[in-house]
Order: structure tokens, then C-alpha cells, then sequence
């Protein structure tokens, strides 16, 4: 077999074919899908089910249903089926500044003690600099942060390092808000339940989301439906089931290697049948390499709108991913047009830095984060309260 | 955003031709260019620093090359330091001289330890050992039917005592593992253990104590590729907390630049062992040093590439594609069209093109491109009739129109097809006049009998092409190619495209890119075919 013949070959075809691509291109972005642009429904966002909103106006939290228990912190994770409540969401913000404040001190140490010499010289600035990319902000935004961080030093003349500090919380915090609404849409419209789905690449955590996620929502007294639309990876609709069946929430399976549109398909069906809140589909994790699967992950979204229309898209992220977490939220924005990004494993000592990337560049918020392997440990993620913990003190 | 590093240097490097030694401002010149680009391919920054230091300690004073340009050269410097940082040793998992070897695996949550565990068991079993897989992952729920399942599909038996979700004590589960083992003929006991963070001291502690219980002879730190600057904190706390003997890289099949392996390797000194590039049971390797190396300086992965095309494509396609391209008739539409379809099995165009060097500049370009235009290109080609596929000059308006309304397109993508098929043809026709320089005409391809012969010889002709001793050859013929291609883009961005990036559409020469031509061409001389040994 001739290889670099054949190579030969690869490259010309490939690059006509390329080449055919902005021709094309051009024609096919002039004309956007109608499904790609979903425009929020007014009622999906006025009663949306703040998981935030009810964080910060604890007074809104409605109760557990009646027929539930009062919530109970269980110290031991049952195997037994033993149905359990969950908390409610309020609170779980309080948890999230601890661990954060634990995760991420030295980074805001090594950020203080920069800021605090007298003066802020060319070094200082460096460090700075290299502070911010150990954090995974990356290299190209940590030299705009630390270049608007001067331009803005020099203009005011600031030299206290409390003045520094507060302009940096300013900055970094002007990296991660967006106008964008941070709340999860799980308020179920009409007849139809909400739907949510959660995606990602391999090992990030989309299941064990998913279980968290049921669990806020039946803390807050939603009923919940999970769709366990992994039927790639071995034993993943056991590993929801585990988790629906904490909660008491009907878990829609199929055997292994069956179409995952139709286990979705099925699970939204079930979740109209029922009444349901909100359904919850955990897709398979794959690369976003891989045409195939992004293409079947195309379709369940397809499949699932023509039973209920899809209000939320996670995107699961590893807070430990570097630079190509980006390019994983591209690629599967312009799959499943995400809406928000789930921060998982930000217990660990990984900043999760790339969010600040994502959202500067795709403009979609987080909105969740994951903060340890307890089945409560997700929470909402708030912007300001993120930097307050980079930059904390203690 | 995404530069090459070799596009980098090279525009560092456009004013220092023809001195005769690499001064002290070359290199510290090139040393921040290198920085970026390590960072970009998530090296950890220690780690960048440190590396830079050598870097610049090896360029200093090195004699200018005649065959290679200043930035070739520190890429060529850059290029051996990555490969001897990441390669220096590598090694064969150890056995223990009495059975079992016990191999322990830790990481991360999510780094993909039990996918790994039935890779492992399944590339043992193919060397005739008898692998047994331990459950002893208690926390994750399911997680030990996961195993179970992964250990059906290898073939390999598995201990699960425990049913885990929380139930069980691993290390107890490890320790009555290898007595198992002992008692049932197993010679390597792979114990998958529970995801945990290096934070976790009392998770940390619990893999301590496996370990001692089970006193394993390999630990394999099982890492993710895609794993930003946290792996030198993540890696050193597993080193501290548990230690380990190897490391395994897994989904090295995404687009990650995999810049985690050369910071584990640097801070801990570990050998990096495997490589795991998929998520069926066979896609798992022993490390290659080299394509990590070109991976990490995003130097394209010909190799890679190529091994994909051996894998998809049977010999008779090939030849076909080959004779194609060599016969004496025109490069026809239907050529194109079959071809591409070819090509499109090896995956995404974009994978494809990332896999080659030098595409790095187009690299924005690559990242919008979508396989459903490919998907339109074809539709437009199916429309024709054959007579029109055949000789796509009839193509007149009024066919135009009707291909279009039959492809759903529009009339100017058609014509855009059409255009650029006839440059591509001109380009093909000048390929096979021998027009090209370092690409002489291929003779005597029609008969079957002397075909071998003749491909021998193209072989080598193409191979002195892309491998070119002379420089000036090698980037004079991709000047043109690169003219070609800007041509292209040009004509499509001027009329259609006017948001393209500047450098593409709006003229300004076009920067060449240098990984294509010369000697930073993966060395094929080494690459053997399986049917050649």
C-alpha cells in the first residue's frame, strides 16, 4: 500500500472538500436553522425554577410536599430502596463558599500577597499573569485581565493593594457575568413537563449531575422523571437508577445499546403521562471529536422536540479540563445549542478556570456547579460569590 | 487565537535569516512563543518554566543548520527535548516472580479507571495471561456492575464480593482478591479502585491502605488527557498519597493537546506506560513518545493519520484511488465524489485536517468546518447527470439552475463547486504533468502487471518530496500549493465571504506553513507497514 501516495491523496481531497466549505458555508449562515434559535418562552422564565433565586430569597423555598417527611440530612447513603428527601436548594450556597474557600485559597493567597508589595512592578505583573493561567483561565485571557488590571491601575493611580484587589474582583468578575439568566428552567409549562438535558464529554460527571439535579427537584417538591439515555457505557442506567430510586424518581430505561432518542422519546412521554415537573435525560458521555455521536446526539434532541420542547441543554464540565474545554462547549453548542454549563468536581484543587474562556467566548453561563461526590452537593452558581471566594482571605 | 507554534516562530523568525549562530535575543525571542504554546496545550506552568530554561541552555550557541531555517531548528530543539522529557524511559509492566502480579489503579474521578482496567485485562489476556479484575471501586453507584460489565466484554473474570453504593470495605475486597487469585490461576490481579481528589485525605488514606494490604507491584496513575494545570497539583498529591509507578493517558482520542503528560513526566519523574485512544475494549496502546510530542507542539499527526487510513481503507481501494490519480484521463467529479466519500470515513474533515501539519493557520477555519457542507457538496454532485459529472464544462446556466433546485442549493454554490472543481483539476493535472517541483511525473501507471513497480517508484519519488533534503524545494512547491489554496479562498471570500479573517480573504502573503515541507515532516523512513516486515 503506497501511504504517502495515499496521504497524497487525502490531503488534495481534503482540501477541495475544505475548500467547498466556505463556499457553502456561507450559504448555509445566512440561513439558520429555525431550531437553532430557541426563543425562551415567557412563561418558562418568569415562574423558572430559580434553584438560585430560591437560594437567595430563601423566604419563596415552598415547603416538601406534604406527603414527604421533613427534610433530613442522611448521614449514610442507603443501598437499601428507602426513599429519601433531599433538602431543599437554600443553603446549599453557605456549603459552596466553605468548600470553595477550601479548594481555592492558595489561589487567592498567591493573589494577595502579589497584590499586597508596595510595588507593582514588571515581575508583579508576570506572576499575576501566571497566577491566573495555574487557574486554567487560559493564556489569552489572563494577558487581557492583567492588561486591563494595569491600564486601570496606571489611570487611577491606585497603589493600595486593597484598591488592586477591588479592581481585580472587578475584572474577574466582568470576565464572568453575562446577561444571560443563570436560572434552570425545570418550571413545567402547561400540560408539558420541562425538559432538561445534560451532556458532556466522557468521565465529567453528567449521571452523577443528573442524580444531584433530581434530587433539588424533588427536595424543592418537584416530581421528577430521569431518562437514562446512556445506553453506550456499561452499567450507566443501573448507576441513575441508583439514583432515581433514592428519590423515588421513575427512572425510563432500556437495555443496553438501544436507540437513545427512543429511551428520551419514551422518558418525555412518560413524563406528560405522568404529569410530571421535570424530566431529566443523562446522555451518554462522547467526545467531541466524534461526528457520529455528536450526530446522535443531534437527534435525541430532534427526537425529544417532537414530543416536548427541550428547555435546557447542560453541558457538564470538568472543573480539572484545560484549554480544551472550550473547544468541547463550541462543539456542543453547535450541536445541542447549549444553555448553561454544569462546573463539576470544583471540591478538588482545580479552579475551573476554562469557564471564564467559555463564557467570554460563547457568552453561555454556568449555572450549576458540583462540588464533591455527596448527593447534595450541587448547588447554583453564583458569579459574585465565586470571585469573593478566589479572592477570600481566609 | 490558536496559532501554531511553528507559525509563531516563523513570523519571529522572518527577520533573522543568515546569521551564522543562534544569538541570545533569537532564543530568548522564541523562548515566549514557546511559553504560549506549551500553555496552550495546558503544560503546567512550572513545568513551562523550567522546560524554557532548557530549552534555551540547548539553542545557545547552536550553530545555525545550512538545510534548516532558525525556527525549524528551535522547533527541532524543542521537538527532541519534549520527546526525551516524555520518552526517556519506557518500560514493560513488571511481573512479579511470583504469581500474582497485582496492578493497582488510582485517579481521579471520571479519569476513566474501570473502561481502563478492562483494556488492561483484555491486552494481557492477548499475552496469554490469565487477568482477574477487582471491584473495589464501594462509592460510585454502580460502579462495580460497570466493571462487571467491562469484564464480560474482555472476557475476563471478575471479583466482586461487595456490592458497593456505599457498602463494603475495599480494602478488604483487595486483600481477599489476590488470595483468590492465588487459589484460581490468575497471574495478574487488576484492582480498579474508587475515583478520588488529591484534597481528599481521607479517600487518599483508604487507597494507602489498599496498597499496603495488597502490596501491589505496578500503580498506574490513570489520568485524563484533557486535564488542564491542575495535573501537577493532582499528580503530586497521588505520588504523596498513594505513589505510583506508571502513568496511563486516556482519551487521547479528543482534539486535547495532552500537555498534562509532559508535566506529569517532568514533576514526578513517572514513565508514562499507556495510552488510551477510545471507548471500546481494543483501543488501548503502549506510549508513543513522538506522535505525544508533535501532539503537544500541535505539529500535525501524519502518522496518526495514515494508521487511520490502514485501518479504514482495504488495498483495493487504495489502488483504486492511487490509479485514479494516475491515469492519463481527467480528475472527474465523480473521482471527487467517491473519493470524498472515502475520505470521510476516516472521520470529521476537520479531525482530518488538524491531523496535518501546518494547518495550523486555518485552524479557525478548521474549527467552524461541518461535515453537513461536505453533506451539500455532495448533493450538489449527485444532481448532475453523468454526462455532466464526467465533463463538468457543459455545465451551462440553465443546468446550473436545475442542479441547484435538485440539490436544494443555490445557483452560486453550484458555480462555486464548479470553479474551484476546475482548479482542483488544474491542480491534479499539474500534480500528474510532473509540474509540481520534487513531484515527478508518474510514469507507467496503466498496466497492472508493472503497477507495483511503478508505485515503488512514486513512492519514493513522494517521499523525497516530503521529506525534501532541500529546503528551498520543499517550500517553493508548497508556495505553490499554499497560492493555490489561498487562490481558492480568495475567489470564495472576496465574492461571498467578506468576514473572513484577515490573512485569508484580503490578501497580504500568505504565511507558508512550515511544518509541510522539510524535515519537521514526521519521519516516515520509520514508519514500517505491517505487510512490509
Amino acid at each position: 500500500m503506497d501511504i504517502t501516495l495515499l496521504v497524497a491523496i487525502i490531503i488534495a481531497v481534503v482540501l477541495l472538500a475544505a475548500g467547498g466549505f466556505f463556499l457553502v458555508r456561507t450559504q448555509s449562515s445566512v440561513k439558520p436553522g429555525k431550531d437553532e434559535e430557541r426563543p425562551e418562552t415567557p412563561g418558562g422564565s418568569a415562574g423558572a425554577t430559580a434553584v438560585q433565586d430560591r437560594e437567595r430569597d430563601p423566604g419563596t423555598v415552598t415547603g416538601p410536599p406534604a406527603q414527604a417527611p421533613p427534610p433530613v440530612e442522611e448521614a449514610v447513603r442507603p443501598a437499601e430502596p428507602e426513599l429519601e428527601t433531599p433538602p431543599p436548594s437554600a443553603g446549599r450556597m453557605v456549603r459552596l463558599r466553605a468548600r470553595l474557600a477550601r479548594s481555592q485559597s492558595s489561589f487567592g493567597q498567591g493573589l494577595l500577597n502579589l497584590l499586597s508589595s508596595d510595588s507593582l512592578d514588571e515581575d508583579a505583573w508576570e506572576e499575576i499573569e501566571d497566577t491566573l493561567i495555574t487557574a486554567d483561565i487560559g493564556v489569552t485571557s489572563a494577558a487581557q485581565i492583567v492588561e486591563r488590571l494595569r491600564t486601570r491601575v496606571k489611570v487611577l493611580g491606585t497603589r493600595g493593594p486593597d484598591e488592586v484587589r477591588a479592581l481585580l474582583r472587578e475584572e474577574l468578575l466582568a470576565q464572568i457575568t453575562t446577561d444571560t439568566d443563570r436560572t434552570v428552567r425545570t418550571e413545567p409549562h402547561g400540560d408539558r413537563p420541562a425538559v432538561i438535558m445534560v451532556v458532556g464529554v466522557n468521565g465529567t460527571g453528567k449521571t452523577t449531575t443528573t442524580g444531584k439535579l433530581a434530587r433539588v427537584l424533588v427536595g424543592d417538591g418537584r416530581s421528577v422523571v430521569l431518562g437514562a439515555a446512556d445506553t453506550f457505557r456499561a452499567a450507566a442506567s443501573e448507576q441513575l437508577q441508583t439514583w432515581g430510586s433514592r428519590v423515588g424518581a421513575p427512572v425510563v430505561r432500556r437495555e443496553e445499546g438501544a436507540d437513545p432518542a427512543s429511551v428520551a422519546f419514551d422518558a418525555v412521554s412518560r413524563g406528560v403521562e405522568d404529569g410530571a415537573d421535570t424530566v431529566i435525560i443523562d446522555t451518554a458521555g462522547r467526545l467531541h471529536t466524534k461526528t457520529g455521536l455528536m450526530d446522535e446526539l443531534g437527534k435525541v434532541k430532534r427526537v425529544v422536540e417532537k414530543r416536548a420542547q427541550v428547555d435546557e441543554v447542560l453541558l457538564v464540565l470538568d472543573a480539572t479540563t484545560g484549554q480544551n474545554g472550550l473547544r468541547q462547549a463550541r462543539v456542543f453548542g453547535e450541536v445541542v445549542n447549549v444553555t448553561g454549563i454544569a462546573l463539576t468536581k470544583l471540591d478538588g484543587t482545580a479552579k475551573g478556570g476554562i469557564i471564564v474562556q467559555v463564557q467570554r467566548e460563547l457568552g453561555v453561563p454556568v449555572k450549576l456547579v458540583g462540588l464533591g461526590e455527596g448527593p447534595d452537593d450541587l448547588a447554583p452558581f453564583d458569579p459574585e460569590v465565586f470571585v469573593d471566594a478566589i479572592l477570600s482571605q481566609d | 487565537m490558536f496559532e501554531t507554534l511553528s507559525d509563531r516562530l516563523t513570523s519571529v523568525f522572518s527577520s533573522l535569516r543568515g546569521k551564522g549562530r543562534l544569538s541570545e535575543e533569537d532564543i530568548n525571542a522564541t523562548a515566549r512563543e514557546i511559553r504560549l504554546a506549551l500553555l496552550e496545550a495546558d503544560v503546567a506552568l512550572p513545568v513551562v518554566r523550567e522546560f524554557i530554561s532548557r530549552i534555551k541552555e540547548r539553542a545557545r550557541g547552536e550553530e545555525v543548520s545550512k538545510a534548516l531555517n532558525p525556527a525549524q531548528q528551535v522547533i527541532r530543539i524543542v521537538n527532541e527535548e519534549l520527546v526525551e522529557v516524555l520518552g526517556g524511559e519506557t518500560r514493560q509492566i513488571r511481573f512479579a516472580k511470583t504469581p500474582p502480579t497485582v496492578i493497582m489503579l488510582a485517579g481521579l474521578q471520571g479519569a476513566g479507571k474501570t473502561t481502563l482496567a478492562g483494556k488492561l485485562a483484555r491486552w494481557l489476556a492477548a499475552d496469554r495471561n490469565t487477568p482477574l479484575l477487582v471491584a473495589a471501586d464501594l462509592q460510585r453507584p454502580n460502579a462495580v456492575t460497570q466493571l462487571q460489565v467491562v469484564g464480560e466484554r474482555a472476557g475476563t473474570p471478575v471479583f466482586a464480593p461487595e456490592p458497593g453504593n456505599g457498602v463494603g470495605d475495599p480494602v478488604e475486597v483487595a486483600r481477599a482478591s489476590v488470595e483468590h487469585a492465588r487459589r484460581n490461576n490468575h497471574n495478574v490481579v487488576i484492582i480498579d479502585t474508587a475515583g478520588r481528589l488529591g484534597v481528599d485525605s481521607e479517600m487518599m488514606r483508604q487507597a494507602a491502605d489498599i496498597r499496603d494490604a495488597v502490596q501491589p507491584d505496578e500503580i498506574l496513575f490513570v489520568v485524563d488527557a484533557m486535564i488542564g494545570q491542575d495535573a501537577v497539583n493532582t499528580a503530586q498529591a497521588f505520588l504523596d498519597g498513594v505513589g505510583y509507578d506508571a502513568v496511563a493517558l486516556t482519551k487521547l482520542d479528543g482534539d486535547a493537546r495532552g500537555g498534562a503528560a509532559l508535566s506529569i513526566r517532568h514533576i514526578t519523574g513517572r514513565p508514562i506506560m499507556f495510552a488510551s485512544t477510545g471507548e471500546k475494549l481494543e483501543d488501548f496502546d503502549l506510549f508513543h513518545p513522538d506522535r505525544m510530542a508533535s501532539r503537544i507542539l500541535d505539529m500535525g499527526d501524519v502518522l496518526t493519520l495514515i494508521e487511520q487510513a490502514q485501518r479504514t481503507f482495504d488495498e483495493a481501494e487504495v489502488e483504486k484511488m492511487a490509479s485514479t490519480m494516475a491515469s492519463d484521463e481527467d480528475f472527474t467529479l465523480d473521482d471527487f465524489l467517491q473519493q470524498m466519500s472515502m475520505v470521510r470515513k476516516l472521520g470529521p474533515i476537520g479531525n482530518l485536517l488538524g491531523m496535518m501539519p501546518g494547518m495550523g493557520q486555518m485552524r479557525e477555519q478548521i474549527d467552524n468546518i461541518d461535515d453537513k457542507d461536505l453533506d451539500r457538496i455532495q448533493a450538489i454532485i449527485q444532481s448532475m447527470t453523468p454526462a455532466e459529472r464526467a465533463n463538468p464544462k457543459m455545465i451551462n446556466g440553465s443546468r446550473r439552475l436545475r442542479i441547484a433546485n435538485g440539490s436544494g442549493t443555490q445557483v452560486s454554490d453550484v458555480n462555486g463547486l464548479v470553479t474551484r472543481f476546475f482548479e482542483a483539476q488544474k491542480m491534479m493535472r499539474k500534480m500528474k504533468n510532473g509540474g509540481m517541483p520534487g513531484m515527478p511525473g508518474m510514469p507507467g501507471m496503466g498496466g497492472g502487471a508493472n503497477r507495483k513497480k511503478a508505485k515503488a517508484q512514486t513512492k519514493k519519488a513522494r517521499k523525497g518530496k516530503q521529506r525534501s533534503g532541500n529546503p528551498m524545494k520543499a517550500r517553493q512547491q508548497e508556495a505553490e500549493r499554499a497560492a493555490e489554496r489561498q487562490r481558492r479562498q480568495e475567489e470564495g471570500g472576496q465574492q461571498q465571504m467578506p468576514q473572513l479573517p484577515p490573512g485569508l480573504g484580503g490578501g497580504g502573503q500568505p504565511t507558508l506553513p512550515p511544518g509541510f515541507g522539510g524535515p519537521k515532516m514526521p519521519d516516515l523512513s520509520n514508519f514500517r507497514l505491517p505487510k512490509d516486515k
